[in-house]
């Protein structure tokens, strides 16, 4: 077969442009829990389990520094992140408020998303 | 006594598949097999319910190192069949209770599937990510004039002085985010803009203006990384990042509704 052909072997490397790295974690995920089509399977997994993940992921990859100018200092107490288990709807809850409060905080990003003409104080 | 479900990775047609997937093992290591149905096959690995049934999965999802094992093992098995022809890649942890509920879908969904092949036929999918960094795109001006002022007023000037060539760098960045992203569409069959992935990903300062991806001829992939390389050249202010050639993830299809 030569449709796809060699050019899909070794991600991120040759090419006139660089990218030297594999692909990481976080453009892996992007695209096989965000895309690739979506076909009703017998089992159901919820969206919001894979949002909230995405988020702990963004949190996770955060650098420490980053995230404490930003105000977000609670992974030392948080159950997923030091692995104990924990209470999944108590987690769930305290997730969703820290995102309304990251997307609150964070007018800086979303300006810029798209919205050349909407620019929010950066904080 | 366990049951096993059906993790699908992708759907191919079916002439060839079987030597396009000798080989390769799955998400749970199983050996990667096929379900066909006609002119389609669906790229299947037999998972075990107790880590991949419902209950499991909702648990497993949380876990960032088996969500980053699973997510690289799709992944894998999906690129290595996108290298030897046209794939649809299927999302992760898509699991079906038995093969005939796979046959199923293969043959209610034919035309679409078959549509959906085509098209993706010798076209392959890359990522341009454009960062800008915030010191480089403020003027050296703004920078300076911090000496010396000190009072309420004085401080609000220059605050707002400050909001406001932020405020227009952004708008700049963003105008030249559009104008890369408006080149590129030219050299792809198709593209585009996804929200900028969380700024604290990086966990640099540096925002991102442009998360774009393209599905691009597999022949075109060297001009459209040259193209890539020129804009990058052409502005001194935001770098450029591409990633891939990935399978067609972006592209394989709208998402259904459930």
């Amino acid at each position: 077969m030569t449709v796809g052909d060699d050019s899909l072997v070794p991600r991120g490397y040759g090419g006139a442009v660089s990218n030297p790295q594999p692909a990481n974690l976080g453009d892996i995920l992007e695209r096989v829990l965000d895309k690739g089509i979506v076909i009703a399977g017998d089992i159901k997994v919820n969206l919001l389990d894979i949002e909230l993940l995405t988020i702990k992921l963004r949190l996770v990859v955060a650098s420490l520094e980053t995230a404490r100018e930003v105000g977000i200092d609670w992974w030392e107490n948080d159950p997923w992140l030091t692995g104990k288990k924990s209470n999944l709807e108590l987690e769930n809850e305290r997730l969703r408020a820290r995102l309304e409060r990251l997307e609150q905080g964070d007018g800086q990003r979303r300006a810029v998303s798209g919205r050349a003409a909407e620019y929010e104080d950066e904080r | 006594m366990s049951a096993d479900g059906v993790w699908v990775y992708a759907i191919i047609r079916g002439a060839g598949a079987e030597d396009r997937v000798s080989g390769l093992r799955g998400v749970a290591g199983e050996p990667v097999h096929l379900i066909v149905s006609d002119e389609l096959a669906a790229v299947v690995g037999v998972v075990d319910l107790d880590e991949y049934g419902q209950d499991a999965l909702r648990r497993n999802l949380e876990d960032l190192d088996w969500v980053a094992q699973k997510a690289r093992a799709h992944d894998a098995v999906i690129t290595a069949v996108a290298r030897s022809g046209s794939v649809i890649p299927v999302r992760m942890a898509t699991v079906y209770l038995d093969d005939g509920h796979v046959r199923t879908l293969l043959e209610n969904r034919r035309d679409d599937f078959e549509a959906t092949l085509s098209r993706l036929c010798g076209r392959a999918e890359l990522g341009v990510k454009v960062y800008a960094d915030p010191k480089q795109l403020l003027t050296a001006d703004s920078e300076q004039d911090d000496g010396g002022m000190r009072t309420g007023t004085a401080y609000l000037m220059r605050r707002r002085q400050q909001l406001a060539s932020h405020e227009e760098a952004y708008r700049a960045a963003a105008v030249e985010a559009d104008r890369i992203h408006t080149t590129l569409m030219r050299y792809a069959v198709d593209g585009r803009r996804k929200p900028p992935p969380d700024r604290s990903l990086s966990g640099r300062d540096e925002m991102t203006v442009l998360n774009g991806t393209y599905l691009v001829d597999s022949d075109a992939v060297g001009l459209f990384r040259e193209t890539v390389a020129a804009l990058g050249m052409s502005t001194g202010r935001l770098s450029l990042e591409t990633t891939g050639p990935w399978p067609p993830y972006s592209f394989a299809g709208e998402p259904v509704s459930e």
